[in-house]
């Protein structure tokens, strides 16, 4: 790891400098406190489909977001036009806006002693990514695609294959005298090839890989070849029969439900008592075999920052240990309506802090994920899910689902167009075994793991 | 125009010139000029008002079926050149074109009286307070309320070298609700939102006490559900919001960009039987003041309303410019995008289910045994194999053609056109829903309408827990 080159320092010193120039209209204009959040960024994406590039797209923006507290009121907006007049203009229109809002003591924004001085490179910028030209890019999409045709013959149509790369600077600054700037990339190639089924149906399979260094991406083929795999998988997919039976969720769908407990451990959704999680503090929320943890400072992560949105120093956070509900993630407002402090987890800066997760994660259990099969008669092995039927305030969960039919501890036919259910306290209650497959491709990941028991409804 | 107008007509050509400049077929640009205005209502306190000003040129230049797009967020000439140059480069060779542009009038569906982003900011939080007043006063038993209330003011202007420039006006108010019901120990939610293209007009015809006392009484109805029932069954939809199936099920299906590249499940499907007899469906871009509605489409094109399947047969898909030239038709006016960042493509507008002849009543009475499916929170399909799901957040039972117990959300799935084959009634009772559906498709989101009059499924999956019961 080195430190930032000298073209990357004058990106960040152009957005401090914008930043402070907010600032210091806002402490002309007499407002108590202000955040500001400047960034800019850069990003090429493109498409190939059929071998031929089918889409070119540059972009490049720049930017600031600022919120203001007043009197304990507060406002936020946002404006690409960086000239002094304009950010001048900009901030008399906050000052503005801020007196329909209404007065709270905890929407101050946290003491300059509580936010950090210092913080670590995580090396979460590539110096290749910003090299990458379309005709790079391109070239990788095409391999990739073609690999994808060239792997099964029941390949018949492609969405394509692309590469999108992005880099972005960001300073925050507040009037509380905390200025952090931070630089990062990330770079994705992704393949979307069909097969066609019987009855005009057809099929789809997707694979990515990437990450915030270049050498994430790996080999085209590789990529093309599995959606390939993905697609032609699912060939012949049928209903299963309606009943309750045992689940293992691969690794993608076992974060796909981890993510919805994510959802419910956010301070803004606590105080607002919008979880079924609002009042289980230290109480068994998950099978023993589950441990949960919230780490922001994992190096190259996809979910990685140094500080948070409000300044702190990011920390990692255990969230379930065990089983047994440990702790929230909290941005100054909902610790403050918890009276708990604060866990360094604000995003949304220059806008209305909220809580989120950084690199949110299941840890790793001892099993190979085949093992998670074993002795079950007949079970369903979910690799994808579809909808949004959730409800974090009581936790029934109900998702359309695909996968495989679990017959004899083997996986046999494909299985589509059914839905599964049960309440997420029950679920996480019901694992019975986690796999040893945790990779941090995603912010939200978790191992495979096998529930129980869920109810499927098919015909 | 405070934005786009302010461009000259010399830089518009200049524009497209450098943009054709490689070779491309056509180009166009596309200025947006949007103002937004917030107020978030947390627990009866106003907690956050926000809003701002973005304004921006996307340059798009395209050659066969290959796009070249770079956007740039200042008017000034030579970073707008810098991206048209950028867009440009997709084509390689080729001869240059010759471009002449005319301004074009075209009629407006709506036309706002007083623009809510406008609107004194203290009148703002007086319509929240009264949403929240009403869901509060709605029971005892309602213990928070949440209400915003948001504002756009669009203005676009969209010249193409194929010929035309025109200048639209795009207004969009929403507001939303959501209450909070306990009782033994139990909580629910309800929400209720609506909106279109309107000004401060919306509130006569819908007041924020109507969304106040709807989300009341949603959290209320869910505080007595029940688990749903796990299974295939007859599932009789509301009419309104049921729309959404029709969104889910075959309208992105229908988007002709999926069907050219060969990966929707209606690909070479036109003229074929794709829905019971019984299914008439149209997209209607041009409803007054409706949600998904728009004068003009983001590639210039004025649009019109089309029957997309009449009495069960496929018609017609929904064109872009791109695709309606590899088709061989006409752009249906679908272009669409999510703002000047963003590429356009075929989206829907407001999308709806032609009314049948039976009476509601009688629809229900023939269950003997399923669901009646009210609100819904959201949805979504797998183009290629057709399987689409829908989350339900209000339905009942029904039992021997009454409707009885509430039913806990669930999630019902089905396949496109399996599940409108089993359409066997369609209600007499058309409605719109009120506006508050935004569509996702590729990362980008536009607001969009749908409708549907009551009609019986004879068979959808329902996923709730209870087996057997």
């Amino acid at each position: 790891m080195s430190g930032p080159s000298r073209a990357t320092r004058a990106r960040l010193d152009i957005l401090e400098e914008a930043a402070m120039r907010a600032l210091e209209c806002a402490s002309a204009l007499g407002l108590d406190h202000a955040e500001v959040s400047a960034s800019e960024g850069e990003s090429l994406e493109v498409n190939v489909r059929q071998g031929a590039a089918d889409l070119v797209k540059e972009s490049r923006s720049r930017g600031i977001g600022m919120r203001i507290v007043h009197d304990g009121r507060v406002a936020t907006s946002a404006t690409t036009d960086l000239g002094v007049e304009a950010v001048q203009a900009f901030v008399a229109g906050l000052a503005d806006m801020v007196r329909f809002s209404e007065e709270d003591p905890l929407a101050l924004p946290p003491s300059p002693r509580e936010q950090t001085g210092a913080w670590d490179d995580l090396d979460l910028y590539d110096p290749k990514t910003a090299r990458i030209g379309p005709k790079r890019a391109i070239s990788m999409a095409t391999r990739a695609e073609k690999a994808a045709f060239k792997q099964d013959r029941r390949i018949t149509s492609s969405e394509g294959a692309g590469f999108s790369r992005t880099i972005g600077f960001s300073v925050l600054a507040t009037s509380g005298g905390f200025v952090g700037r931070n630089f990062g990339s990330n770079q994705y190639l992704v393949a979307h090839v069909v097969a066609d089924d019987e009855g005009g149906k057809k099929r789809n399979g997707h694979y990515w890989s990437g990450g915030r260094h270049f050498d994430l991406v790996g080999s085209p083929e590789a990529v093309g070849r599995e959606a390939a795999a993905r697609a032609c998988r699912a060939i012949g997919s049928r209903k299963m029969a309606t009943g309750v039976y045992p689940v293992v969720f691969d690794k993608e769908a076992a974060g796909t439900i981890l993510g919805l407990l994510g959802s419910c451990i956010m301070g803004d959704r606590i105080y607002r008592e919008q979880s079924y999680l609002a009042a289980r503090l230290q109480d068994a929320v998950a099978s023993p075999l589950v441990t949960v943890i919230d780490d922001p400072r994992i190096p190259r992560g996809p979910g990685t920052r140094p500080y948070d949105a409000e300044g702190r120093r990011t920390r990692k956070n255990k969230i379930v240990t065990k089983g047994v509900l440990d702790g929230f993630l909290l941005d100054t407002y909902s610790a403050r309506k918890l009276e708990m402090k604060p866990t360094g987890s604000a995003a949304g800066g220059g806008g209305v802090p909220h809580p989120t997760s950084s690199n949110f994660y299941m840890k790793a259990g001892r099993q190979k994920p085949a093992s998670l099969l074993k002795g079950i008669d007949k079970g369903l092995y979910v690799t994808n899910m579809m909808g949004f039927g959730f409800d974090a305030m009581t936790g029934n969960f109900s998702r359309g689902a695909g996968g495989f039919l679990i017959e004899s501890g083997e996986l046999t036919t494909p299985v589509g167009e059914i839905t599964i259910s049960r309440n997420l306290d029950e679920i996480l209650k019901g694992i019975e075994a986690v796999a040893n497959d945790l990779e941090f491709r995603t912010s939200v990941a978790a191992p495979s793991f096998r529930v129980d028991q869920m109810t499927i409804s098919g015909n | 125009m405070r934005g786009a107008t302010r461009v000259e007509p010399e830089h518009i050509k200049k524009l497209l010139r450098a943009a054709l400049e490689g070779g491309a077929d056509f180009a166009d640009v596309y200025f947006e000029y949007r103002r937004s205005r917030s107020f978030v209502m947390e627990d009866g306190r106003v907690r956050t008002v926000g809003g701002g000003v973005d304004l921006g040129v996307g340059i798009r230049a395209v050659k066969g079926e290959a796009v070249g797009y770079a956007y740039a967020e200042s008017l000034e000439l030579d970073s707008m050149l810098r991206a048209a140059t950028t867009a440009g480069q997709i084509a390689r060779a080729g001869r240059r074109k010759r471009v002449s542009v005319e301004r074009r009038r075209i009629r407006a569906m709506y036309r706002p009286t007083l623009e809510v982003v406008d609107m004194d900011g203290a009148d703002c939080v007086a319509l929240l307070r009264r949403a929240d007043k009403a869901a509060r006063e709605a029971s005892r038993k309602i213990v928070r309320v949440d209400a915003s209330l948001a504002a756009v003011h669009k203005e676009v202007l969209v010249a193409s070298s194929d010929g035309a420039i025109v200048f639209d006006e795009q207004p969009m108010v929403r507001m939303g609700v959501s209450a909070a019901a306990r009782a033994k120990g139990r909580t629910e939610q309800g929400s209720s939102g609506g909106g279109g293209r309107f000004g401060l007009e919306y509130f006569d015809a819908h007041t924020p006490e109507s969304h106040g006392e709807e989300a009341a009484r949603v959290a209320l109805v869910n505080l007595d559900s029940r688990e749903a029932p796990a299974g295939t069954m007859p599932v009789v939809l509301a009419n309104g919001d049921s729309g959404i199936l029709l969104h889910e099920a075959v309208g992105h299906g229908l988007e002709a960009d999926f069907n050219r590249k060969e990966t929707s499940n209606y690909t070479g499907q036109i003229g074929e039987s794709v829905a019971s007899p019984l299914v008439t469906v149209v997209d209607a871009p041009r409803i007054g003041g409706e949600r998904g509605s728009i004068n003009v489409d983001d590639e210039g094109v004025v649009p019109s309303a089309h029957r997309l399947i009449v009495n069960g047969k496929l018609r017609r898909y929904l064109y872009d410019k791109i695709s309606a030239k590899h088709f061989g038709v006409e752009p249906t006016g679908s272009g669409r995008r999510q703002s000047f960042r963003h590429v356009p493509m075929p989206r829907m507008s407001n999308t709806y289910m032609e009314a049948g002849e039976d009476a509601p009543e009688d629809i229900i009475r023939s269950v003997k045994r399923g669901i009646y499916a009210v609100r819904f929170s959201g949805g979504q399909v797998n183009i290629s194999n057709g399987d689409f799901v829908f989350s339900l957040t209000e339905g009942y039972l029904i039992e021997d053609g009454k409707v009885t117990a509430p039913l806990k959300g669930a999630n019902l799935i089905g396949n496109g056109p399996d599940a409108l084959a089993t359409v066997s009634m369609v209600g007499s009772d058309f409605r719109l829903s009120d506006g508050m559906w935004t569509c996702g498709k590729d990362g980008q989101s536009v607001p969009v309408g749908v409708g549907m009059p009551t009609v019986k499924l004879d068979q959808l999956t329902v996923g709730g827990t209870a087996v057997g019961s």
